[in-house]
C-alpha cells in the first residue's frame, strides 16, 4: 500500500509516492535515481550509504523511508553549490589525496559533514568517532583524517 | 633532474567525480530494459546433484529466464585449467557452487524465484585441508584429473642446498601458516551484459584485466555458437580491485548467457555476502622453511616446502607460487635455494590473486625464519639483514638481473627511525621493534606471453591531448599517472591531458592491471606515444617559428625558441597550422610497450621483470601479556620506488598496503569450517577502521631506474608485502614468543606466554 511522503531532501520540498517497507536507501537509488549514495553492504556496517538526516549522520541502508517523514536530508549530490562550486570537504578529499577507488568517500564525506556541522573545530578522537562506522579498504583513513582536518581549517 | 609535473603531488584526476556521487559504479550502471539476475549456491560443500526442479520459478510472475547447467554447452568450462563450468551439474564441490540462475524485471523477483528452486543432493564427504585431501582414502573432487594434487608442479632448484645445509655454522628450520583473507573491495562484484542486433556483446565490468576479459568471453561465445563477434569491454569506475578481478568468473558467464536468452541487458551485482563467500580469496599457505649461514652471517641456502588450499577449482591463486619463488629466491643474497609448492584441491572456496600475489605469505616465512636465524647465530637482525642485503648489478639465483636496488637504504632508514640500536632487546618484556624487507616486480611481471600496453595519443587543434591507454584504474591513479608522465614528455600542463582507459573499442591492448606494473608498463608505453608525438610537433614549430628542432623548448603548452625567447607560438596555434593547410596533418602517434622481461623457463628461472622493488618496514609495538593484545606504536615503510612520478599517489599506495597488512598480521581471517564460511560479513571479519589507524612514516628511496619512466618502478602491491614479519618479529622482540600462524591476535599471544612459562 503506497503511501505519500513529504520532506526536503538537498534544500527541496519533495513529495513522493512510497511503499512502508522501503528503506531510504532504495527510495534515494531506486526510485529518485541519487546514484551518488552508495550500498556497501545493506547491513549498516559499512557506512557507504551514509546521509545526513536533521543534522545526524545515519545509514540510509536500515533508515525506515517513512521515518524522513517532514525532515531534512542531505545526501552526497546536495553538499556542493548550486553553481557547482564544491564543499569544502571535497576540494580538501581531492586535493589530500583522501580518494582512491572512492566507493566509501561519498558516506565518509557525509559523516565528515555532519561532525563539522555539529563541532567547528572537532579534534583526532571527535573525527575518528564520526567516521568510525565508515569503512575504506584502499586509504588506510590517514589521508581521510589529513583532508577533514584541512577541511575544518578552512571553514573555522 | 628539473621535471615540471613528475614528482609533484597532483590530486587524482577522478577524485572530482567521485566526491560529488557522480562516478558510476557497477551497480549504477542502468540500462533500458534491464533484467536482474540472482545465481543459486550450493546448499552442501561436496554433494551429488540428483535432481533440479525451476518449475515453480519459471511460472513466477516477472521471471524473464532460468539457467541450469544444460543451458550451457557441453563441457564448456572457464579457468585457466578449465577446470569451472559456469553451473555445474553431477557433483557440486564448494558451498560458492553456482547450480541455477534466474533473471528477472526486479532483484526482488529474481531472489524469490531463486528461493523457488528447489534442488535434491546426495551429501559426499568432504574434504577441507590440504594434508586430507592428499591421503590416498580421501574423496577425489575432479574425478576426471584423477588426483587431489593439481598438475602444477612448481620446483625451483638453484645450486645445492644439501652440501650448503651441512657447510652451514648456523641453521633453522620452521614451518609457518597463514590464514584465507579476502578483499574487501568496497563495491561488490557485478556486471552488465547485453547483445546488440547483431549478436556482439557488450559487457559493462570493473574487471581488472579488460583485454583478456575480452579475449575469455569471445571463447565463450564461440561456444554459444556465435562466430566471429564482438567482445566490447566497457569498464566502469572500479570499487577496488587488490588482484580480486584478475580473473573471468561463473556469475559472468550467466549474466552473458541470459542476456543471450531474453535479448536483453541482465545486471548481476553481488550482496555483501555473495560478495564474502562467492569471491575467491588468498590462498592460505603451509609452509616449511630452513635457512642457514656462516659464522660471518652471509646466508648459505634456503629451502621451502608449500602447500597451497586451492580450493573446489582453479583460479590465478593456483599460479602464486611463480611470484613465491622471487623473495624465496632472490630476497637477499642466498646461493643455493630449493622450493617447492603443491596447489591441492579441497572442498573450500578457490584462491585467487590479492595484493602481492604469494609474495606476502613467502615473506612472512622467510623474514620471520631470518630473525630466528639472527637469534641462532647471535647476530643482531638488522645486521644479517645488511650483510646478505642485495646489490645493484647483481644476478640472483633465478635469474633476476637486479638493476637498480636501494634495499641497504631502506634497511638503515628503518633502523634509524626506529632506533634501532636503543630499542631492539630493551623493550623490558612489554616493547619490542622488528623489520622486514621485500623484493617485488617493479618493471613489469612477464606471465603472460605479452607484458605490453598500448597507447594512442592525439593532440586536437586547441591544444588538449587524449591518450587512449589500455591502462586499467583501480583507484591507484593510473589516470593521473600517465596524464603526468604525458604533459612531462611534451611540454603542457596535466589538465591538458585527458586519459581514456575504460573501453576495448577504442584503447589498446594490455595484459591487465597486476604485478603492480602499471606505472612502468603503461607509463613507458604512454612515454613512448607522447615522445613520437612530440617528434612530429617539433617539426611543425620548427616551420613555424623558422628555428631548428633542437632549438625548441615546449612549457606549459607554449613553444619558444631557447636562443631567441621572443620567437614563441601556443601549441593549439602551430598544430592548427598544420591541420588546416592543402595536405595538412593531425597529430597522432602510437606505441606499444613490451618490457624486456622474460617468461620464467622450464626450471622457473628468469628475468621475469624489467626491475625489482625493494623495500623495508619497521615497527615497535607495546604487547600487553595481560589481554595479548598488540599496539603499533610506530611504524616506518622504506621503499626504494626508483622515481615517485606522484608522492601523494605514492604514499597513499603506501598507506594503503601497509593498513592491509596490518589486517593481514594482527586481525583478518576468513573461518572455514566443514566448507562454509563463518563470518561473511563486516562485523565477524574485521577489515581496520580508522580506530585502527596507526601512524606510518613514508621513506621514499629514489634510485632512478634507467629503464622506467622518468626513472620509476611499481608500488602498488609492495606495501603489505613484509608488514606481517614486521609485525612478528616486533612481537618477538617484545614478549620472547613467535607466532608463526597469522592472524596473530591477543589469543594465540596470551597460548604461547603460557606455553613458554610452562614448557611441556
Amino acid at each position: 500500500m503506497k503511501k505519500i511522503l513529504r520532506f526536503n531532501l538537498n534544500g527541496e520540498e519533495i513529495e513522493v509516492e512510497v511503499e512502508p517497507h522501503w528503506t531510504l536507501l532504495y527510495l534515494l537509488r531506486e526510485v529518485l535515481k541519487l546514484k551518488g549514495t552508495k550500498e556497501g553492504c545493506g547491513y549498516g556496517e559499512c557506512g557507504a550509504c551514509t546521509v545526513v538526516i536533521d543534522g545526524k549522520a545515519v545509514n540510509s541502508c536500515l533508515y525506515p523511508v517513512m521515518e524522513v517523514q517532514g525532515k531534512k536530508v542531505i545526501t552526497i549530490e546536495g553538499i556542493s553549490k548550486p553553481d557547482g562550486d564544491l564543499h569544502p570537504l571535497q576540494r580538501a578529499f581531492i586535493e589530500e589525496g583522501a580518494v582512491q577507488c572512492g566507493f566509501c568517500t561519498p558516506g565518509m564525506i557525509m559523516s565528515a559533514y555532519a561532525l563539522l556541522e555539529e563541532k567547528k573545530d572537532p579534534d583526532l578522537e571527535d573525527i575518528k568517532e564520526a567516521i568510525e562506522g565508515n569503512l575504506c579498504r584502499c586509504t588506510g583513513y590517514i589521508k581521510i583524517i589529513d583532508a577533514i582536518n584541512v577541511a575544518k581549517r578552512r571553514m573555522g | 633532474m628539473n621535471f615540471n609535473v613528475v614528482g609533484q603531488k597532483i590530486p587524482k584526476k577522478d577524485a572530482p567525480l567521485k566526491v560529488t556521487g557522480q562516478a558510476i559504479y557497477i551497480d549504477d550502471v542502468e540500462l533500458p530494459g534491464m533484467l536482474y539476475g540472482k545465481i543459486l549456491f550450493s546448499k552442501y560443500p561436496h554433494a551429488r546433484i540428483l535432481n533440479i526442479d525451476t518449475s515453480k520459478a519459471e511460472k513466477l510472475f516477472g521471471v524473464k529466464a532460468v539457467l541450469t547447467a544444460k543451458d550451457f554447452p557441453p563441457n564448456f568450462r572457464i579457468g585457466f585449467m578449465k577446470d569451472n563450468p559456469p553451473l555445474k551439474s553431477g557433483k557440486v564441490l564448494s558451498t560458492r557452487d553456482e547450480i541455477a540462475a534466474v533473471c528477472a524485471i526486479s532483484p526482488e523477483i529474481a531472489e524469490e524465484a531463486i528461493n523457488l528452486i528447489e534442488v535434491e543432493y546426495e551429501v559426499l564427504p568432504g574434504v577441507f585441508d590440504p594434508i586430507t585431501a592428499m591421503r590416498e582414502d580421501s574423496p577425489i573432487l575432479h574425478e576426471e584429473i584423477g588426483s587431489n594434487v593439481l598438475k602444477l608442479p612448481w620446483k625451483l632448484t638453484c645450486g645445492d642446498v644439501e652440501k650448503a645445509k651441512k657447510e652451514s655454522a648456523y641453521v633453522v628450520e620452521d614451518t609457518f601458516t597463514t590464514q584465507w583473507v579476502t578483499h574487501c573491495c568496497m563495491a561488490t562484484s557485478g556486471c552488465v551484459a547485453y547483445f546488440d542486433v547483431n549478436n556482439n556483446l557488450t559487457m559493462y565490468s570493473n574487471t581488472q584485466i579488460p583485454s583478456l576479459a575480452q579475449n575469455d568471453f569471445l571463447e565463450a561465445l564461440q561456444a554459444f555458437g556465435l562466430k566471429n563477434k564482438r567482445v566490447r569491454i566497457i569498464q566502469v569506475t572500479i570499487g577496488g580491485g587488490f588482484g580480486s578481478k584478475l580473473d573471468t568468473y561463473p556469475y559472468e558467464y550467466i549474466a552473458i548467457l541470459l542476456a543471450l536468452k531474453t535479448r536483453r541487458p541482465v545486471k548481476i551485482v553481488f550482496s555483501r555476502d555473495e560478495e564474502f563467500f562467492a569471491t575467491s580469496p588468498r590462498q592460505c599457505t603451509i609452509t616449511k622453511i630452513s635457512q642457514g649461514c656462516d659464522k660471518e652471517g652471509r646466508l648459505t641456502f634456503r629451502e621451502v616446502e608449500m602447500m597451497l588450499d586451492n580450493g573446489a577449482y582453479t583460479s590465478w591463486g593456483a599460479t602464486t607460487p611463480s611470484v613465491m619463488m622471487m623473495p624465496i629466491s632472490s630476497l637477499y643474497k642466498v646461493p643455493n635455494v630449493k622450493y617447492t609448492a603443491k596447489c591441492v584441491y579441497t572442498n573450500n572456496t578457490y584462491c585467487q590473486a590479492m595484493r602481492g600475489y604469494g609474495n606476502p605469505q613467502a615473506t612472512f616465512a622467510i623474514e620471520s625464519s631470518l630473525d630466528h636465524l639472527a637469534e641462532e647465530s647471535g647476530i643482531d637482525p638488522y645486521d644479517l639483514r645488511m650483510i646478505n642485503a642485495n646489490e645493484p648489478g647483481e644476478i640472483t639465483p633465478q635469474g633476476f638481473k637486479v638493476t637498480t636496488c636501494g634495499l641497504k637504504e631502506c634497511i638503515e632508514e628503518v633502523a634509524k627511525r626506529l632506533n634501532w640500536k636503543e630499542k631492539r632487546g630493551k623493550g623490558q618484556g612489554k616493547r619490542g621493534v622488528g623489520m622486514a624487507s621485500l623484493i617485488h616486480v617493479g618493471g613489469g611481471a612477464r606471465v603472460y606471453k605479452s607484458d605490453g600496453c598500448g597507447t594512442i595519443i592525439k593532440m586536437d587543434d586547441f591544444g588538449k591531448v587524449d591518450v587512449f591507454t589500455g591502462a586499467s584504474d583501480i583507484g591507484q591513479g593510473a589516470d593521473t599517472v600517465i596524464a603526468q608522465i604525458v604533459a612531462e614528455e611534451i611540454g603542457i600542463t596535466v589538465e591538458d591531458v585527458n586519459v581514456i582507459h575504460n573501453d576495448t573499442d577504442v584503447c589498446p591492448w594490455d595484459v591487465g592491471v597486476h604485478a603492480s606494473r602499471t606505472t612502468f608498463v603503461a607509463g613507458n608505453s604512454a612515454l613512448y606515444a607522447a615522445r613520437k608525438m612530440k617528434a612530429k610537433l617539433l617539426e611543425i614549430i620548427s616551420k613555424v617559428l623558422e628555428v631548428p628542432e633542437d632549438d625548441i623548448v615546449i612549457k606549459n603548452g607554449v613553444a619558444y625558441s631557447k636562443s631567441n625567447p621572443e620567437k614563441s607560438v601556443p601549441l593549439a596555434r602551430a598544430i592548427r597550422r598544420a591541420h588546416f593547410t592543402r595536405g595538412g596533418c593531425m597529430l597522432m602517434a602510437e606505441h606499444f610497450y613490451d618490457p624486456n622481461n622474460e617468461n620464467l623457463d622450464k626450471e622457473f628461472k628468469g628475468n621475469l621483470s624489467a626491475a625489482y622493488a625493494y623495500g623495508t618496514h619497521g615497527v615497535e609495538v607495546e604487547v600487553d601479556t595481560e589481554t595479548g593484545k598488540v599496539k603499533i606504536l610506530k611504524y616506518v615503510a622504506a621503499h626504494d620506488v626508483g622515481r615517485a612520478i606522484n608522492p601523494l599517489l605514492l604514499e597513499g599506495q603506501i598507506y594503503g598496503g601497509v593498513l592491509q597488512g596490518i589486517g593481514y598480521a594482527l586481525s583478518e581471517r576468513m573461518i572455514y569450517e566443514g566448507g562454509y564460511l563463518k563470518n561473511g560479513n563486516f562485523l565477524d571479519y574485521k577489515i581496520l577502521t580508522v580506530r585502527d589507524v596507526v601512524p606510518v612514516e613514508t621513506v621514499i628511496v629514489e634510485t632512478d631506474e634507467k629503464e622506467g619512466p622518468f626513472g620509476a618502478k611499481g608500488i602498488g602491491e609492495p606495501g603489505l608485502v613484509p608488514t606481517a614479519p614486521a609485525i612478528a618479529n616486533a612481537i618477538y622482540d617484545a614478549i620472547g614468543v613467535r607466532i608463526k600462524d597469522l592472524p596473530i591476535t591477543p589469543e594465540k599471544i596470551l597460548r604461547a606466554l603460557k606455553e613458554k612459562s610452562s614448557p611441556k
